[in-house]
């Protein structure tokens, strides 16, 4: 259980978290969701009691992250978002010895990290600074399983990861979820949302919203649709100058629009693009997804 | 035979380190004003490519030349003829806005007129004019982000290499910044890009998948999308690298 409430921070003159709130519950998936810069990084650290917030107050499992971090720290394995391990230790000796500091040993919690460890395994006398991108990864996340912590915080741990290796580390915390780890991760990717049991979607310091990943999208009140024509340059500028639009984005094959006037009756944009000279239009209501959300969200905070 | 003017060409690359083979046998061609996405795995050897094109480094066989100029003796002309920017390479954070532009219009030898010129043109189409003198470590990273690349394509570069440029931007800067590239390949720019984001694959006019040192697959998207039955680019790539694995 982690309760986090008024928590305020600024470096300088910039205000990284103002007034943040939430609470996540023992045993969930909670992701932060949010660009560079929305402070993602400086509320881990906070609850990991690495930095002190200006102002509020947060507990993790009952203990207050100033007058208990140290108990704290007993709990929590963090993984930052720089890799952070002894480049010139090995796989193995990087692994023995965050667990000596914790008191523990490599076999005593052998099968909590067995699935991950084992994939590195072979490469256990490799320097860890030797190791391939997605190699760390996995040793960053055993050594942070190592002392078997009731609650794994996670700082952008899939950022520079292709794709095929983002699904099969959000495969890994699902696992870790099920043997009964409370989890917190931080990612700039949005379709890792849906992945997450409640996210909170998180921009300039400040909290857009907490949900499920669907009912943030069940929240989402726009008419959408997507569309797409045989010159998709042009077909955003003319989108962008028709009467009735609120909002226009490139999405992978598509665009995503969205009427102001919430009509479901796309006849006049039809003959529209048609004048403009577009040919093989398509264009069809679709269901927005975390990413319509956030942008529509951020819209009307700065509107 | 396609007509249109060649700015890449790459035939055989093979690119060796010690016994490893990172790059195995490549061959390609990139056009005028096209964008061209170069996808793959981690350790696929985009970078190691990369790198070559750029005049970095040196193949280990193979013919290769960009924007016109050969990859084994003409590196430093390569250099002058392409941009670069990449996620991690930022702009000098102590100097303003208008002194990274004059810098680097200056280290790309263009005249102090021209920079003059061409900054106050770029600082008005940003709606940066405001921000000339603030200091790049005061400005919001979407900014620097879109700044960086129009300094990357200042003097007018035959093709510009973009390196996971959106990573960690927020989702409306990211699409604007694709809309920044829509624009130059218009102007007859060639971008090269590489990019996690299997959305942003769609936006390519053609896109190259490596796998473990080849390319396992160029094309349009359309055509990748109908060659592996997929109904994105996420499930091509998955599959592609996938395989790989097993």
């Amino acid at each position: 259980m982690v309760v986090a409430s008024h928590i305020s921070i600024s470096y300088k003159k910039v205000n990284a978290l103002k007034d943040i709130s939430f609470s996540v519950n023992e045993g969930e998936l909670f992701g932060f969701i949010g660009p560079d810069g929305a402070g993602k990084t400086s509320l881990l650290r906070i609850l990991t009691t690495l930095i002190l917030a200006d102002s509020g107050s947060a507990s993790v499992f009952g203990l207050d992250v100033v007058k208990d971090y140290k108990n704290i720290r007993k709990i929590t394995g963090y993984m930052p978002g720089r890799f952070s391990l002894y480049q010139d230790l090995s796989v193995e000796e990087n692994l023995s010895f965050f667990a000596a500091v914790f008191g523990t040993t490599l076999k005593e919690n052998y099968d909590l990290i067995k699935d991950i460890y084992i994939q590195i395994e072979p490469f256990k006398d490799r320097p860890a600074g030797k190791l391939s991108g997605g190699m760390k990864q996995k040793l960053a996340l055993s050594c942070a399983l190592i002392h078997k912590p009731k609650i794994l915080v996670l700082d952008e741990p899939t950022t520079g990861v292709d794709a095929v290796s983002r699904k099969e580390f959000w495969q890994m915390l699902k696992k870790l979820k099920n043997d009964g780890i409370t989890i917190l991760v931080s990612t700039p990717y949005m379709d890792e949302a849906e992945l997450c049991d409640r996210v909170a979607l998180i921009q300039k310091g400040e909290i857009l919203d907490i949900d499920t990943p669907m009912g943030i999208i069940s929240k989402y009140k726009n008419v959408l649709f997507e569309i797409s024509s045989d010159n998709m340059y042009k077909l955003k500028g003319d989108i962008g100058k028709f009467n009735d639009t609120l909002s226009v984005f490139l999405f992978g094959q598509f665009l995503h629009f969205s009427p102001k006037s919430g009509r479901k009756d796309t006849d006049v944009l039809k003959k529209y693009l048609e004048e403009k000279g577009h040919k093989n239009i398509i264009i069809r209501e679709c269901k927005p997804n975390i990413e319509d959300c956030f942008m529509d969200l951020m819209q009307s905070e700065n509107g | 035979m396609d007509q249109r003017e060649k700015i890449i060409s790459v035939k055989n690359l093979v690119k060796k380190f010690g016994d490893f083979e990172a790059n195995k046998n490549l061959s390609f061609d990139v056009f005028k004003g096209e964008i061209f996405g170069f996808l793959g795995a981690n350790g696929a050897g985009k970078t190691t490519a990369i790198k070559i094109l750029c005049g970095l480094s040196s193949p280990t066989s193979g013919e290769i030349s960009v924007a016109g100029f050969d990859a084994y003796h003409e590196t430093e002309k390569i250099k002058k003829n392409i941009g670069y920017m990449s996620q991690k390479f930022s702009l000098y954070s102590d100097l303003t806005v208008k002194e990274n532009i004059r810098f680097y219009g200056g280290i790309y030898g263009l005249s102090r007129d021209t920079i003059k010129r061409k900054t106050k043109d770029l600082l008005e189409k940003l709606n940066f004019s405001e921000h000339a003198g603030s200091l790049i470590s005061s400005i919001p990273l979407g900014w620097k982000q879109k700044l960086a690349f129009s300094i990357a394509v200042f003097h007018e570069p035959k093709i510009v290499f973009l390196d996971e440029p959106t990573g960690g931007v927020d989702p409306i800067t990211r699409r604007q910044f694709w809309d920044l590239i829509y624009e130059t390949a218009h102007t007859g720019i060639t971008v090269f890009v590489t990019t996690h984001y299997m959305d942003e694959a769609e936006y390519c006019n053609r896109v190259c998948i490596m796998v473990d040192g080849r390319i396992d697959a160029l094309d349009t998207p359309e055509n990748l999308k109908k060659q592996f039955g997929a109904d994105n680019m996420d499930e091509v790539f998955v599959r592609l690298a996938r395989a790989e694995k097993k």
